[in-house]
C-alpha cells in the first residue's frame, strides 16, 4: 500500500496545471484553450483526492469535492462550446484574437 | 373669527393678469391689455376696501385691541419643526392699510396709463410688469413670514427693475435700471444676513413668534442674542441694523439712495407708482412689521433715526437745486421717506409714547396720495410739453387747468399746509420728534420749511413763470382717462389728512387719542408759508433773482446740484478702490489657483491614464496571464513575506 509517496502524486498535479496553464496562454484556439481548462481542473481534482487520501483517510470531503468539480466543469465545457459555437456562427472563426470588436 | 381668506385673491388677480398679459399680451389681447389690467385691478381694490371695511369696522377689534390675524398659511418649506417658511396672509392695521394704499393708487396709475402710455410699441407688457410689480408689493405687505417678505422683496425690486428700464432702447434707462437693482441687491445682501441673525437666534422665521420672543426680556431667545456680542456690540443690534439695511436700500436712505434719482427714466406713471407711493416705502414698512424688536434695542432705533433724519435734510437740499421737474419729485420723495423713518426712530412702544409709529404711518397714508398726486401732474406736463426740464416749461396753467389744480393741491398738501394732509401727519411727526429729540425736530422744521420752497419753486416754475408760448396750443390737456386719476387723487390729498388714523393703526393696536395743538402747528406752518412766498417772489416771474441767489451761494449750489458728487464718490470707491485691490486679485486667484488646481487634476489624471491604459488590450490571454501573475505573487506574499 505504502509504496508511492504524495510528492509523487502531486509532481504529476503540479506537472498537469502547468501543461495546461501553457495551454491557455499559448493557443489561439478556443476549443484547445477549453481543453487546457479541463487539464487545469483535473490537475485540481488530483490533488483534493491525493490529500484527502494521505491527510484525512477516514473522511470523504475532498472526494466530494472532486465530484462537484467534475459536475462543474461538465457544465462550464457545455457552456463554454455553446458560446463558442456562437462566436463560430457570427465570425465564422474560432480564434480568439478575432473577436476583437471591443477593443479601442 | 370671520374669514378673510378672500383676501388672497387681492394678490391673486394681478398675478393672473401679468400671466395672461404676459403671455398672450403681445399677440392677441394687444389693444385690451389696459382694460383687463385696469378691471383686474378694479376687482382687487374692491376686495380691499371690503377688507379694510371689515377689518376697521366689524370684527378687526377684540376688546378694544386689532389684533393680527393670519388668514392663510402653507408651509413651504420645512427646516425643522420650528424654522419653516410659509407662504401666509397676515392681517393686521398697517397690513390692512397697506394693501387699500397700493391697490388705490395701483388703480390710479393703471388708469392713468391708459391715456399716457397709448399707442406704445409695448403696451401689453408695460401693463403685464404692472400687474406682477402690484402683485408682488401686495404679497409683500401681506407676508407674515421674514423669509417671505424677502422673497417678495426681491420680486418688486425685478419689477422695478424691469419697469425702469422699460425704454430698453434708452442707454440711459438700461444703466438707472441696471444701478437701482445692483444697489437695491447690494442692501439686500445686509436684508438676508439680518434675517439669517434675528431667525437663527429667535429660532423662527415667523413674524409673530419672532417678535414674541425678542420682545419678552426672559426669553431664552431674548437672553441669547442680547449676551452675544459682535465689534463690542450685540448680536440684537447686528441683526436689526442689517435689516435696516435693506430696507434702506429699498426706501432710498442715505447713503444707498443714489439709484432713485436715476430710476425716473422709467415711465412717469411708473414713478408714480413704484418710486413714490408703494415700493420705496416698502423700507418703512419693514421697520414698522419689526418695530416692537426695533423698539427694544435703541442703538438700531438712533440709527433709523439719524439715517431717516440726515437723508430728509439732504434730499431737501438737492431738490432745490434740480432743473428736472422728475428729479425734484425723487429727492422729494426720499426726504419724505426720510421723515417717516425718523418717525419711527423717535417711537416708542405702545401708549402716547408710540406717536411717532403712528405718525409715520399716517404720512406713509397720506404720502402715497399726494406723492402720486405730483407724479401723474408731472406726468401730465411731461406729455404735453415733451420735456422734463423746467425750462421748457412756464405759463402753462391756462393750457392745462385741471392738471394745474390738482398739482397746486399736491404741493399744498406737501408743504404741510391746512387743511390738506400733509399737515396732519407732518404736524404728528413733529409733535412726535419735538417730544424725544430736539436736535432731529430742529432738522424736520428746517426740511419742512424747505421743502415748501422747493415744491413751490416746481410749481411756479412749470405753471407761471412766464406767458405761456404758442407751439403747445394745438395740444389738449390730456385724455379724461389721465384727468380723472388726477382729481380722485387731489380730493384724496385734500381728505385723507381727516381720517382718524389714530384710532385705526397705532403701534399696539390700542386706539390713541391725538389732539390738534394750535400753539404747536402756528411755527411750521408760518415757516412754510414763508418758504412759499420766498418762492412765488424768486419763481413766480421769470426774472434774474434765482441766478444771484445760485452765485451768492455758489459753492453750496453747485455741490447740491451735482448731488453732493455722491455719485462721483461711488464710481471712485468702486473703480478706483474695489476693482483694482480687491476684484483683480481675486480674479488673479481665481484664474490661476482655482482654475489651476482644477486643470492640474485633470491633466495628472490624462498622464496616468496614458500609463495604464496599454495593460487593457483587449486580448483574452493576456488578461488570464495577469490572473495567474498575480495569483503567484499574492501566493509568494503570503507564504514568504507574512507568514
Amino acid at each position: 500500500m505504502s509504496s508511492i509517496p504524495l510528492t509523487h502524486i502531486l509532481s504529476v498535479s503540479t506537472a498537469l496545471f502547468c501543461i495546461g496553464m501553457y495551454g491557455l496562454f499559448t493557443r489561439r484556439n478556443m476549443i484547445t484553450m477549453l481543453m487546457a481548462i479541463e487539464l487545469m481542473l483535473n490537475s485540481v481534482n488530483i490533488n483534493f483526492v491525493a490529500f484527502n487520501k494521505y491527510l484525512y483517510p477516514d473522511k470523504l470531503d475532498g472526494i466530494f469535492f472532486t465530484l462537484f468539480i467534475i459536475t462543474i466543469a461538465a457544465a462550464e465545457a457545455a457552456v463554454a462550446i455553446a458560446i463558442i459555437i456562437n462566436l463560430y456562427r457570427s465570425h465564422n472563426s474560432i480564434d480568439v484574437e478575432d473577436a476583437a470588436e471591443m477593443k479601442l | 373669527m370671520s374669514n378673510y381668506f378672500y383676501i388672497i385673491w387681492i394678490p391673486l388677480l394681478p398675478l393672473i393678469t401679468f400671466l395672461v398679459l404676459g403671455i398672450f399680451g403681445r399677440k392677441y389681447v394687444k389693444g385690451m391689455a389696459g382694460t383687463i389690467g385696469s378691471l383686474s385691478l378694479l376687482g382687487s381694490t374692491g376686495l380691499s376696501l371690503v377688507a379694510a371695511n371689515q377689518y376697521f369696522f366689524v370684527d378687526g377689534k377684540v376688546n378694544g385691541i386689532y389684533q393680527k390675524i393670519i388668514a392663510f398659511k402653507y408651509t413651504w418649506l420645512e427646516f425643522s419643526p420650528n424654522v419653516s417658511i410659509d407662504i401666509s396672509v397676515l392681517i393686521d392695521p398697517i397690513s390692512v392699510m397697506m394693501l387699500v394704499v397700493v391697490t388705490f393708487v395701483s388703480l390710479m396709475v393703471h388708469l392713468f396709463s391708459l391715456g399716457y402710455m397709448k399707442g406704445e410699441e409695448r403696451f401689453a407688457t408695460y401693463y403685464a410688469f404692472l400687474s406682477l410689480f402690484t402683485f408682488s408689493m401686495l404679497g409683500l405687505v401681506l407676508s407674515g413670514n421674514i423669509f417671505q417678505i424677502y422673497m417678495f422683496w426681491e420680486l418688486v425690486g425685478v419689477s422695478s427693475f424691469l419697469l425702469i428700464g422699460y425704454y430698453f432702447d434708452k442707454p440711459s434707462a438700461v444703466a438707472a435700471s441696471k444701478k437701482a437693482f445692483i444697489v437695491t441687491r447690494f442692501a439686500d445682501l445686509g436684508f438676508l444676513i439680518g434675517i439669517l441673525v434675528l431667525a437663527f437666534y429667535g429660532k423662527t422665521l415667523d413674524i409673530g413668534t419672532l417678535i414674541e420672543r425678542l420682545t419678552s426680556l426672559q426669553s431664552p431667545e431674548f437672553i441669547s442674542i442680547t449676551g452675544a456680542g459682535f465689534l463690542g456690540v450685540s448680536v440684537l443690534t447686528w441683526g436689526l441694523t442689517l435689516v435696516f439695511i435693506g430696507g434702506a436700500g429699498k426706501s432710498a436712505m442715505f447713503p444707498l439712495h443714489i439709484w432713485l434719482p436715476d430710476a425716473m427714466e422709467g415711465p412717469t406713471p411708473v414713478s408714480a407708482l413704484i418710486h413714490a407711493a408703494t415700493m420705496v416705502v416698502a423700507g418703512v414698512y419693514l421697520v414698522a412689521r419689526l418695530f416692537p424688536v426695533f423698539s427694544m434695542d435703541q442703538t438700531s432705533l438712533d440709527i433709523v433715526t439719524y439715517v431717516g433724519a440726515f437723508s430728509a435734510l439732504l434730499a431737501a437740499i438737492i431738490a432745490c437745486t434740480q432743473t428736472d421737474i422728475k428729479r425734484v419729485l425723487a429727492y422729494s420723495t426720499m426726504s419724505q421717506i426720510g421723515y417717516m423713518m425718523f418717525a419711527l426712530g423717535v417711537s416708542k412702544q405702545g401708549g402716547e409714547a408710540g406717536l411717532g409709529y403712528m405718525a409715520s404711518m399716517f404720512h406713509l397714508f397720506t404720502h402715497a396720495f399726494f406723492k402720486s398726486l405730483l407724479f401723474l401732474g408731472a406726468g401730465a406736463v411731461i406729455h404735453m410739453v415733451h420735456s422734463n426740464e423746467m425750462k421748457d416749461m412756464g405759463g402753462l396753467r391756462k393750457l392745462m387747468p385741471v392738471t394745474h389744480i390738482a398739482f397746486l393741491i399736491g404741493c399744498l398738501a406737501i408743504a404741510g399746509l391746512p387743511p390738506f394732509a400733509g399737515f396732519f401727519s407732518k404736524e404728528e411727526i413733529l409733535l412726535s420728534a419735538f417730544q424725544s429729540n430736539k436736535i432731529i425736530f430742529g432738522i424736520a422744521l428746517f426740511t419742512a420749511a424747505l421743502t415748501a420752497f422747493y415744491m413751490f419753486r416746481l410749481y411756479f416754475s412749470i405753471f407761471w413763470s412766464r406767458e405761456a408760448t404758442g407751439h403747445h396750443g394745438s395740444h389738449s390737456e390730456g385724455t379724461v382717462s389721465m384727468k380723472f386719476p388726477l382729481v380722485i387723487l387731489a380730493i384724496c390729498a385734500v381728505a385723507a389728512g381727516f381720517v382718524p388714523f389714530s384710532h385705526f393703526i397705532t403701534s399696539d393696536g390700542v386706539a390713541l387719542e391725538t389732539h390738534m395743538n394750535i400753539g404747536f402747528s402756528v411755527a411750521p406752518v408760518v415757516l412754510s408759508l414763508l418758504a412759499i412766498a420766498l418762492a412765488a417772489i424768486m419763481y413766480k416771474t421769470a426774472n434774474d433773482k434765482p441766478a444771484k441767489v445760485a452765485a451768492a451761494f455758489s459753492g453750496v449750489y453747485r455741490a447740491a446740484s451735482r448731488k453732493f458728487y455722491m455719485d462721483e464718490l461711488y464710481l471712485f470707491i468702486t473703480q478706483k478702490i474695489i476693482f483694482p485691490l480687491i476684484g483683480q486679485p481675486i480674479a488673479w486667484i481665481d484664474k490661476h489657483i482655482v482654475d489651476g488646481l482644477m486643470n492640474a487634476l485633470a491633466s495628472i489624471t490624462a498622464v496616468f491614464a496614458n500609463l495604464i491604459k496599454g495593460i487593457q488590450s483587449g486580448k483574452v490571454q493576456s488578461y488570464a496571464l495577469y490572473f495567474f501573475g498575480g495569483i503567484a505573487a499574492l501566493a509568494i506574499l503570503f507564504i514568504y513575506v507574512w507568514k
